[in-house]
C-alpha cells in the first residue's frame, strides 16, 4: 500500500474540486473493492477523496414512475428496499446473488458499478496486464483465463466485469446520473461501461473529475415474470462463471417485452438489443429461447480455458428465460436451481 | 471412574476464545514492540543480483531493512536448520540465507518499522533486480517423466504387474489431486519478545513450541534458557504449523539484530508461500477375478517436492491395510520443481491417495456390477498385509452397516443417471477412510493444591482440536475432581517434553501422560493417607485405589476413604507436584488404524452441472472417543473440508512466471455456508483392549478420508460421468 492523503467530501462540489486539483485521487466509497486494490498496489491513489457522507442515501420515485437510486445507498438497503423488492425483484435478486452479507452492507451503488475485474494477473503486479500497466501485454490471453470474457473482447484484453447488480440494472435499461466540472448529465448503463479495444484501462465512459450521484430506473419493473441466475464454482460467495438476467412481458404465452443480459462473459454487462427484438411477439417456448441464446452467442470466441462457458451461458440463457416465463424466478436463498 | 471421559464435555477454553480473552501469537503486547512486513521474490528461481533498501529507509519510522548481506549470523549447518519434522533428505529452506531465489514467493527481505502500515509501505520500495535462471519447472504434469522414485518403497507383495495384466477385472487409471493450502484462520504470526541480554520470549503460531525451541536455538546458536517459546492458542494449522514457519526466524533475527521486540505477521497472501498438500497424480490399478476377489493392486503417486527438500508421505500403500490381495506394488515418486517445500495437511499422503484407491474400487464395483459396499466386503482385510498383523481393533465391517443404514443405502439403485428429483439427478457414493492411530511419549506435571484444585501443564498445543478439554477431562476423573477444579497449561516450552500436535497422536498420547502423572499424585496421596493414625487406607495397594469426589477411597471397599485434604492435611503439605514421562510399550504384534466409512448424497443439475451436496453421513471406528463433542466437531470439520477437496480447492499455479494465481481466499475456494448441508456422525463403538489403557486412538485427519472419492463416486452415479481430476468443477460435467 502507498502513502495517500485523507480528504472528506464537504459536498458534490467539494468532490469535484478535489478531483480536479489531484488528477490521481480517488473517490472512496464503502471501500470493499478499492481497498484490496491499494493493499495489492493495484490502485496507487495520491488522495482518498471519501464521499460517504453525501446526500445520496435516498431512493425516491420519480416524477414518470420510476425510481432514483441514490450513488451510495448500499447494496444491502437497495435490495431490501420495499419499492424494489415490488416492482424490480430482478434487481433485488441479482444483488443478492453477489458477495457476502458483511459486503454488501459496505458496498455503495456507485462503488458497484464501478468495481474492477477479478482477473488474476490484474491483481498481481508482477505480471504482465494492459489494464493494470498499458502496452505490458495481456498475460490472460495465453494464460490462466477459465474465468474470463467469450464476448467483446479484444488483443489486448479479455477480463470480464464482475459485478452482478448491473447485469440486472442493465437488464432494466437503467440510466446513471453523473456531475462533474462541467455540470451533470445522464448516460444509459449499457454505454457507461467499455469494451476494452486497445484501451482495457479504461473500465467506463466516467469522465476524468465525475462521479455518479445516482441510478435511474425507468418504471417498468417485469416484476412478474423475472429471474437472476449465477452459475459459480461455490454454491455462494464466488464470482459469476455465467450469470443471466431475463426479465419478460408476457400477453398469454406470447412475448410482449424481453430482456437479457449477461455477467461473468464480457467486459461490461451484455446486453443483446437483437436477441431481445428476436423474441418479441414469439411464444414464450424453449425454443424461442435457444434461438435467442443462439443469437446473443452467435460472436462467442474462446480462449484455452474458458470454452465451457460459451455452452454453459446458452443453457443458463434458456433456463433462465424460462425461470422467468413461468414465474419461478431463482431463489437466491435456496441454492436449488429452479 | 469416568465423570467426564467419553461425554459431550463443552470445551473449556471455549469462554476465552469467543470472548477475545485468549490471545494469539501476534496479539502479545510488548514494550516498544516494531514490526516486520515480509519482502517476497517475484521470480521461481535465480539470484537477487541488487537489493537496494535505500528509499525503504529513508521513510520515517523504518528502523532496518535485514538481507541476506546484513543479517545476524544464522548457523551454516543443515543439522540446526532440521527441526523434528523435517524430511530426511535436502537442506532445509533458510530465510536471508543468501542471494539464491527458490520458490516464488520467497521472504528476501524483512523491513523493520515502529508500525506494521510503515513497514508495508517501505516494503514496496525496495528495489530487486534479479539474475534469473534461464529455465524452471512449476507443472507436475509436464514434469512428470522425470519423477525419481523415493527410496524406501513399501516391500511388493507376488508378482503385481502380471496378476493384473491378466486379470478377469482390471481398471487403472490416473487420478489427479491439485496442490492445495491450509488457509488457517490465523494467519501466521510471531512475536519475539527481546528480554534484554540476548535472551528472547518467542509467542509463535505453532503446533509445537519444543520443536521451535530446539530449532531457534539451534539456527541463532543460543543456549537453552535463553529462548522461550509459547504457543497458547493457535486458530488452525492443520499440519501447516508442525514445522517452524520462516516469520519466526525473520521476527527473531530481527529481535537479535535490533535489541528490540519485533512481532512478524504474514499477508494471507504471503502464507501461499509456506507449506502446502502437494499436487499429485495417483495411479491406482486393481485386478480381480470375477467374482469380485482382488488379485493385484497397484498404485504409483507422483508427487511434487521442491528442489531442496524429498518431501514424501505414503499415498499409496493404504491398500495393504484395507483389501486382501496376493500381489501387490505401491511406490512413490517425486518430481522436484522450483517451489518451496511442501508439507503435511490434514491426512497427508491419505487424503490424496486412498481418495484416487477409494474411486478406483468404486470403477471396479460397476465393472464388476457390484454393490461398493458388497466389493469392499469381499475385499476387507482383517490384516495388515504389510506385515501380516492383525489389528489392535478393527470396527470398520460395523462403519459399513451402519453408514448405510444411517443413510439409507439399501434404496440405492445402482444404475448411473437412475435416480432424480426434478431437473437435478440425484447420485449416492461411499468410500472407506482409513488413518494411522499413533501414539508419543508424552510428559505431564500436575500440582494438587489443598485446596482441591490442580493445575495440570504439558508442552503440547491445542492447534484447535480440543486437547485442553481433553487433559482437563481425563484429569478432573484421575484426580476425582470437578472440572472445574481442574486448570490446564499448554504450549510453553518449559512445560513438560510433548511432540508436535501432529498425526492424530495428541489425544491419546497427552490423556495417558494426565494418567501416569495422576497415578503419580494417588500414589504420594495413598502414603500420607496410610500414615494417618487408624488409616482406613492402612496397607492398601496402589492399584486397588482411586481419587474421586476428593477422596481416595480403595476400590474393593469403598468405605475405606480418606480426604484429600485431610491427607494432605495431615502429611503437612500444601502441594503435591509430580512429573511423569509417559512411554507406551512397544507393541510389535498389531497394526493401529481408525476407519471410516463415508456416505455421500449429491444433486446434481442436468443441465447446468451445479453440484450440490445434500447429504453427508461419515461412521467412524477410532477407539474410545475421549469427547463426543469435541470429537464430531473434528469428523464435522473434516468432512466439510472432505468437500471442499472434492469441488472447491485448488491452487493455481502459471507455470510461465511459476507464481501460484490465486493466493487468496476469495479466488482460493473452500465451502461456504451455502455449500454444507447435512453431516451425520456416527461414531461406532470399538472396543480396544491392546492399543493402550484408555483405548484412544484419535480422531484429527481420520475425518478427511474417503470424502472426496465418496463425493466423486456420488457424482458418477448422479450423471454417468467419471471425473479424476479434483476439484469437480461444474465444467467438467458439461459435455
Ligand atoms: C470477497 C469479495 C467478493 C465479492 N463478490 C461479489 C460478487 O459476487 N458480485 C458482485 O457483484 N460483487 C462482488 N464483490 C464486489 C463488491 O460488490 C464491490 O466491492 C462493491 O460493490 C464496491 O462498492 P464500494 O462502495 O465498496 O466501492 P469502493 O471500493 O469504495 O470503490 C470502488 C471504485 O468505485 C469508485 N467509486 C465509488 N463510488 C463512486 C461514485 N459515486 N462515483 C464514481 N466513482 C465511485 C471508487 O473510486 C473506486 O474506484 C465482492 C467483493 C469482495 C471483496
Ligand atoms: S485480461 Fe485484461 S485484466 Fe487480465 S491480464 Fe489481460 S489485460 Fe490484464
Amino acid at each position: 500500500m502507498n502513502n495517500f492523503q485523507y480528504s472528506r467530501a464537504a459536498d458534490v462540489d467539494d468532490a469535484i474540486r478535489l478531483l480536479a486539483t489531484d488528477p490521481d485521487a480517488k473517490l472512496i466509497a464503502g471501500g470493499t473493492n478499492l481497498i484490496d486494490l491499494m493493499k495489492e498496489n493495484v490502485e496507487r491513489p495520491s488522495r482518498l477523496i471519501d464521499i460517504s457522507r453525501l446526500p445520496f442515501r435516498k431512493i425516491e420515485e420519480t416524477a414518470d414512475g420510476g425510481l432514483r437510486i441514490g450513488a451510495l445507498v448500499p447494496n444491502s438497503d437497495l435490495a431490501y428496499h420495499p419499492h424494489v423488492e415490488q416492482r424490480y425483484p430482478l434487481l433485488a435478486s441479482a444483488i443478492l446473488a453477489g458477495a457476502s452479507a458483511q459486503l454488501r452492507n459496505m458496498a455503495s451503488v456507485g462503488g458497484n458499478l464501478m468495481q474492477r475485474t477479478r482477473c488474476a494477473y490484474f491483481y498481481d503486479t508482477t505480471t504482465p496486464c494492459n489494464k493494470r500497466a498499458p502496452g505490458s501485454g495481456c498475460s490472460a490471453i495465453d494464460g490462466l483465463n477459465r474465468n474470463h470474457a467469450i464476448l467483446g473482447t479484444s488483443p489486448s484484453c479479455i477480463a470480464t466485469n464482475p459485478s452482478d447488480m448491473s447485469v440486472a440494472l442493465v437488464a432494466l435499461g437503467a440510466l446513471v446520473h453523473i456531475a462533474g466540472p462541467t455540470g451533470e448529465r445522464r448516460i444509459a448503463l449499457t454505454d457507461f461501461h467499455r469494451l476494452p479495444g486497445d484501451t482495457p484501462h479504461m473500465d467506463t465512459n466516467l469522465g476524468a473529475g465525475e462521479i455518479i450521484t445516482a441510478i435511474e430506473l425507468p418504471p417498468r419493473g417485469f416484476s412478474r415474470n423475472y429471474s437472476y441466475l449465477k452459475i459459480r464454482d461455490r454454491l455462494s460467495y464466488a464470482f459469476a462463471l455465467v450469470s443471466v438476467a431475463a426479465a419478460l412481458e408476457l400477453e398469454g404465452n406470447a412475448i410482449g417485452e424481453a430482456r437479457v443480459a449477461l455477467g461473468g462473459v464480457a467486459h461490461k454487462p451484455w446486453r443483446s438489443l437483437e436477441a431481445e427484438a428476436a423474441l418479441r411477439g414469439q411464444a414464450a417456448t424453449v425454443d424461442h429461447f435457444s434461438r435467442a441464446a443462439d443469437m446473443m452467442l452467435a460472436d462467442a470466441a474462446a480462449r484455452s480455458h474458458n470454452g465451457f462457458k460459451i455452452e454453459l451461458a446458452r443453457r443458463a440463457i434458456v433456463r433462465t428465460l424460462t425461470q422467468a416465463a413461468s414465474a419461478t424466478p431463482q431463489s437466491q436463498a435456496h441454492k436449488k436451481i429452479a | 471412574m469416568n465423570a467426564y471421559v467419553g461425554t459431550p464435555t463443552s470445551r473449556v477454553d471455549g469462554r476465552a476464545k469467543v470472548t477475545g480473552a485468549a490471545k494469539y501469537a501476534g496479539e502479545f503486547p510488548a514494550d516498544g514492540l516494531v514490526h516486520g512486513f515480509v519482502v517476497e521474490a517475484t521470480i521461481p528461481c535465480g539470484r537477487i543480483a541488487r537489493l537496494d533498501s535505500t528509499e525503504a529507509l529513508k521513510v520515517k519510522g523504518v528502523l532496518d531493512v535485514l538481507t541476506h548481506a546484513n543479517r545476524p549470523p544464522l548457523a551454516d549447518a543443515d543439522e540446526a536448520w532440521k527441526d523434528e519434522v523435517a524430511p530426511e533428505d535436502g537442506s532445509p529452506f533458510r530465510p536471508l540465507y543468501d542471494d539464491s531465489v527458490k520458490f516464488n514467493g520467497q521472504p528476501i527481505a524483512l523491513v523493520v518499522a515502529e508500525d506494521w502500515e510503515t513497514a508495508k509501505f517501505a516494503a514496496t520500495l525496495v528495489r530487486v533486480e534479479y539474475q534469473e535462471a534461464q529455465a524452471f519447472a512449476t507443472d507436475l504434469e509436464a514434469e512428470r517423466g522425470k519423477a525419481a522414485e523415493v527410496k524406501k518403497p513399501h516391500k511388493p507383495r507376488g508378482d503385481a504387474a502380471a496378476a493384473l495384466a491378466g486379470a478377469a477385472a482390471r481398471h487403472e487409471a490416473d487420478y489427479f489431486i491439485p496442490t492445495e493450502h491450509h488457509n488457517p484462520m490465523e494467519l501466521f504470526a510471531t512475536t519475539a519478545v527481546w528480554d534484554g541480554d540476548g535472551r528472547l520470549t518467542v509467542y509463535d503460531k505453532t503446533q509445537g513450541v519444543q520443536n521451535v525451541h530446539k530449532f531457534l536455538c539451534g539456527v541463532f546458536d543460543r543456549k537453552p534458557d535463553d529462548v522461550r517459546v509459547v504457543s497458547p492458542y493457535v486458530g488452525g494449522a492443520f499440519g501447516s504449523g508442525l514445522r517452524p514457519q520462516y516469520q519466526v526466524v525473520l521476527a527473531t533475527l530481527a529481535a537479535l539484530a535490533l535489541k528490540r521486540s519485533v512481532r512478524v505477521v504474514l499477508t494471507r497472501q504471503q502464507m501461499y508461500g509456506i507449506g502446502y498438500r502437494p499436487a499429485t497424480i495417483e495411479r491406482v490399478g486393481l485386478g480381480a477375478t470375477s467374482d469380485g476377489t482382488l488379485d493385484a493392486v497397484t498404485h504409483e503417486a507422483t508427487a511434487i517436492t521442491s528442489r531442496y527438500e524429498d518431501f514424501s508421505r505414503n499415498d499409496a500403500g493404504w491398500a495393504d491395510q484395507l483389501y486382501r490381495s496376493p500381489n501387490t506394488r505401491f511406490t512413490h515418486k517425486l518430481v522436484r520443481l522450483d517451489v518451496s517445500t511442501p508439507c503435511d495437511m490434514r491426512a497427508p499422503g491419505a487424503a490424496s491417495g486412498v481418495c484416487a484407491l477409494e474411486c478406483a474400487m468404486d470403477e471396479l464395483a460397476v465393472a464388476l456390477k457390484l454393490d461398493p459396499i458388497e466389493l469392499r466386503l469381499k475385499c476387507y482385510s482383517d490384516r495388515d498385509q504389510s506385515e501380516g498383523l492383525p489389528y489392535t481393533s478393527k470396527q470398520l465391517r460395523e462403519c459399513y452397516a451402519r453408514g448405510a443404514d444411517a443413510f439409507g443405502w439399501s434404496r440405492r439403485s445402482p444404475t448411473p443417471r437412475s435416480m432424480r428429483d426434478g431437473k437435478e439427478l440425484v447420485g449416492w457414493g461411499m468410500a472407506t477412510g482409513i488413518w494411522e492411530a499413533l501414539q508419543m511419549p508424552v510428559a505431564v506435571r500436575i500440582v494438587l493444591t489443598s485446596n482441591g484444585h490442580a493445575e495440570v501443564s504439558c508442552a503440547a498445543s491445542d492447534i484447535g482440536t480440543g486437547t485442553y478439554t481433553i487433559v482437563a477431562q481425563v484429569a478432573a476423573d484421575a484426580l476425582g475432581l470437578p472440572i472445574e477444579n481442574i486448570s490446564v497449561r499448554l504450549a510453553d516450552s518449559t512445560l513438560p517434553q510433548a511432540p508436535v500436535e501432529g498425526g492424530s497422536w495428541m489425544a491419546a498420547s497427552s490423556a495417558h501422560a494426565v494418567l501416569a502423572a495422576a497415578e503419580e499424585v494417588r500414589k504420594e496421596l495413598l502414603r500420607l493417607a496410610g500414615t494417618m493414625p487408624g488409616s482406613p487406607l492402612a496397607g492398601a495397594e496402589l492399584a486397588d485405589t482411586v481419587l474421586i469426589d476428593g477422596r481416595i477411597a480403595t476400590t474393593s471397599d469403598n468405605s475405606r476413604t480418606v480426604s484429600i485434604a485431610d491427607a494432605m492435611r495431615h502429611g503437612n503439605v500444601e502441594r503435591i507436584e509430580k512429573e511423569k514421562l509417559n512411554q507406551f510399550d512397544e507393541d510389535k504384534k498389531h497394526a493401529r488404524n481408525t476407519h471410516s466409512a463415508v456416505f455421500a448424497e449429491v444433486k446434481v443439475d442436468e443441465q447446468l452441472g451445479v453440484i450440490r451436496v445434500t447429504r453427508m453421513v461419515s461412521a467412524v471406528a477410532a477407539g474410545r472417543i475421549l469427547n463426543t463433542k469435541t470429537g464430531r466437531s473434528q469428523i464435522m470439520g473434516s468432512v466439510v473440508w472432505g468437500i471442499g477437496m472434492a469441488l472447491h480447492e485448488e491452487t493455481v499455479m502459471d507455470p510461465r512466471f511459476g507464481r501460484i494465481m490465486n493466493p487468496n481466499i476469495a479466488e482460493y475456494h473452500i465451502p461456504v455456508n451455502a455449500d454444507i448441508q447435512d453431516i451425520d456422525v456416527i461414531f461406532v463403538d470399538e472396543p480396544d483392549a491392546h492399543i493402550n489403557a484408555l483405548g484412544v486412538k484419535g480422531l484429527g485427519e481420520i475425518g478427511i478420508v474417503g470424502v472426496p472419492a465418496a463425493i466423486a463416486n456420488a457424482v458418477y452415479h448422479a450423471t454417468g460421468k467419471r471425473i479424476r481430476r479434483f476439484p469437480i468443477t461444474l465444467d467438467r460435467l458439461l459435455d
